[in-house]
């Protein structure tokens, strides 16, 4: 097995009387696409959370690129490269989706940027058309992103997520809040920029049918704990995991 | 102004205004004059709180620091002997930027009423303080000597505001007011919409949101304190009312909201529209002066929300 890129050990993290993580233990490989499945308050949030430096987590070690990056500000792992899309879209409201990303590309990663050079640069204007360019949003920059339907905005946060090439991109429910018909298109597009960028991906996701068609590798989350982790048609059809996470028998995952 | 375009560098703007007003002088009267220096001083208070609104952010104690530039700068003068308006602004800005500095640590995690609330409450603070310490002259403060520049001190039969000061504030706010333009232009700048229009995306930028703020926040300290430095000398007397007092403070948001957000130029411009009204109103309808500031007021909100300088958006045929 290759060195990991992302490591956790057994990480705990207990809000009040409620366990939202015990003992996860994961390791993910440089280039994996990572699918993590389990019901609602089987701690993937909080995994995702605690990863990205947002929350603490009260036992265990996270390492990343064999560093120890356990207790780091959302800013350190950010540096570090990890970042994350979100279940509802993190974006900056009163502006439109091109100076959504100009704004970003422009403010990434600067802590103490020199104030005498402008944003908007020759530079910094062409890479937020690039971005718009791969997640295909490009027909929507003028629009104000208040006034933008829901897979539009689900694209933009991760395009805004990819800002800065992470070396891993953790997506949270990426295709929540979009019709059925549109999933399949706006993941496989997700998964097209992701693929060519060469980020690791670690995406959340409750529709199966997706988690089929585009992990590597499934890891099922149920109360804080992991419950299977392996190869896709492997942890789909554990028994444990229809018990408790699918709640039906899983289509048998495609060839993607 | 809420579009991310609108931002753009006006050096020649700056350049130019500053030379208008430079030429001018031998054509001004002496209130004029007076009343052109005093709006800058005022206006880069309410430049600083310009900075802070495009942070989504206000202080109702900009008082504060302008009440510290002031005395920074009077204290220098009366106890140190200083005279240098360089040195004794170079005072005024330090002295706040160390107290904005340690404050900030406070108010860095705080936005909205309570971002706005902790200010007035420090200026409050030391107004108290000011008022009480008698070796400062209490309530009725103290005076200012004339001030030199370099070495040329003005002649024993200039007023107090020669070229030299006339000349020395006018050039230093267009420096500052261009190095402002650069900033708000600058990755810092924007970081301000970023805190205003989604912290956590912009932590998730790899940008501290509460770093951003505490910079902010510093930057119209120092712009304060450089007004208070600039209206002591102008004035040549320093009390606590005249500066620290919560009115004041309530003045530069007026002028700042006046202004509006829009460039740099405005808060200048609103400032000196300030000043006009006040001196005008208490010449002719003394009794009625604050109800006409009120109605200025009221109409900018109702009819220019962008404050006056949407008046030049409009003008350009750009959406305010």
């Amino acid at each position: 097995m290759p060195e990991a890129l992302l490591e956790t050990r057994g990480l705990g993290k207990t809000f009040g009387a409620v366990v939202a993580a015990e003992d996860v233990s994961v390791s993910v490989a440089a280039g994996e696409i990572v699918g993590v499945i389990g019901a609602n308050g089987a701690g993937k949030t909080t995994f995702c959370n605690m990863v990205t430096g947002y929350l603490t987590p009260d036992q265990g070690r996270i390492l990343f690129r064999g560093a120890d990056i356990t207790g780091c500000t959302v800013g350190e792992a950010t540096a570090a490269g990890i970042h994350r899309s979100f279940q509802i879209p993190q974006l900056f409201p009163g502006l439109t989706v091109y100076e959504n990303l100009l704004l970003s590309v422009g403010v990434f990663g600067h802590r103490r940027p020199p104030w005498w050079r402008p944003l908007v640069r020759p530079e910094t204007q062409q890479e937020a058309r690039r971005v718009m360019e791969q997640y295909r949003i490009a027909d929507s920059a003028e629009t104000r992103v208040d006034r933008l339907p829901q897979g539009v905005r689900k694209l933009l946060d991760i395009a805004m997520a990819m800002v800065g090439g992470p070396a891993m991109i953790l997506l949270d429910e990426p295709t929540s809040g979009i019709s059925t018909e549109e999933k399949f298109d706006v993941m496989g597009n997700v998964i097209d920029a992701l693929r060519s960028s060469g980020a690791t991906v670690l995406f959340v996701e409750h529709d199966m049918d997706v988690v089929g068609r585009y992990a590597d590798r499934v890891i099922a989350f149920r109360e804080g704990r992991v419950l299977a982790d392996g190869a896709p048609r492997e942890v789909l059809e554990n028994p444990a995991v229809i018990e408790h996470v699918v709640g039906r028998r899983p289509p048998r995952p495609t060839d993607a | 102004m809420t579009a991310l375009r609108n931002i753009r560098p006006t050096t020649a703007g700056i350049v130019l205004a500053a030379a208008a007003l430079l030429g001018l002088w031998p054509l001004l009267p002496a209130w004029a004059a007076h009343t052109a220096a005093v709006s800058l001083g005022g206006g880069l208070v309410a430049l600083g709180l310009m900075i802070l609104i495009r942070f989504g952010l206000v202080s109702f104690g900009q008082g504060l620091f302008f009440a510290i530039g002031g005395y920074a700068a009077a204290l220098a003068n009366q106890f140190l002997g200083i005279t240098d308006m360089l040195v004794l602004s170079v005072a005024g800005i330090a002295a706040a930027g160390m107290i904005a500095w340690a404050l900030g640590y406070i108010v860095r995690g705080h936005r909205g009423i309570f971002f706005a609330m902790l200010n007035l409450a420090f200026s409050m603070i030391l107004f108290g303080i000011l008022a009480k310490t008698v070796a400062l002259g209490s309530t009725d403060g103290f005076s200012v000597g004339v001030p030199t520049l370099l070495g040329v001190a003005p002649g024993p039969e200039a007023g107090r505001l020669t070229f030299v000061l006339f000349g020395f504030i006018v050039i230093s706010s267009a420096l500052v007011a261009w190095m402002v333009d650069r900033i708000l232009a600058s990755p810092v700048g924007y970081a301000g919409q970023g805190v205003r229009e989604n912290e956590l995306r912009l932590r998730y930028l790899g940008v501290s949101a509460r770093g951003a703020v505490h910079l902010a926040y510093i930057m119209a300290a120092k712009l304060a304190a450089l007004g208070g430095v600039f209206t002591v000398l102008l004035i040549g007397h320093v009390t606590p009312e005249d500066t620290a007092y919560w009115t004041k403070s309530g003045e530069f948001v007026f002028v700042a909201i006046l202004g509006g957000a829009g460039n740099v130029a405005a808060p200048f411009i609103a400032q000196t529209v300030f000043e006009l009204v006040r001196t005008f109103a208490l010449q002719y309808v003394p009794e009625a002066w604050q109800m006409l500031l009120g109605i200025t007021l009221l109409l900018v909100i109702l009819f220019l929300p962008g404050g006056l300088w949407s008046l030049v958006d409009r003008l350009r045929g750009r959406d305010a």
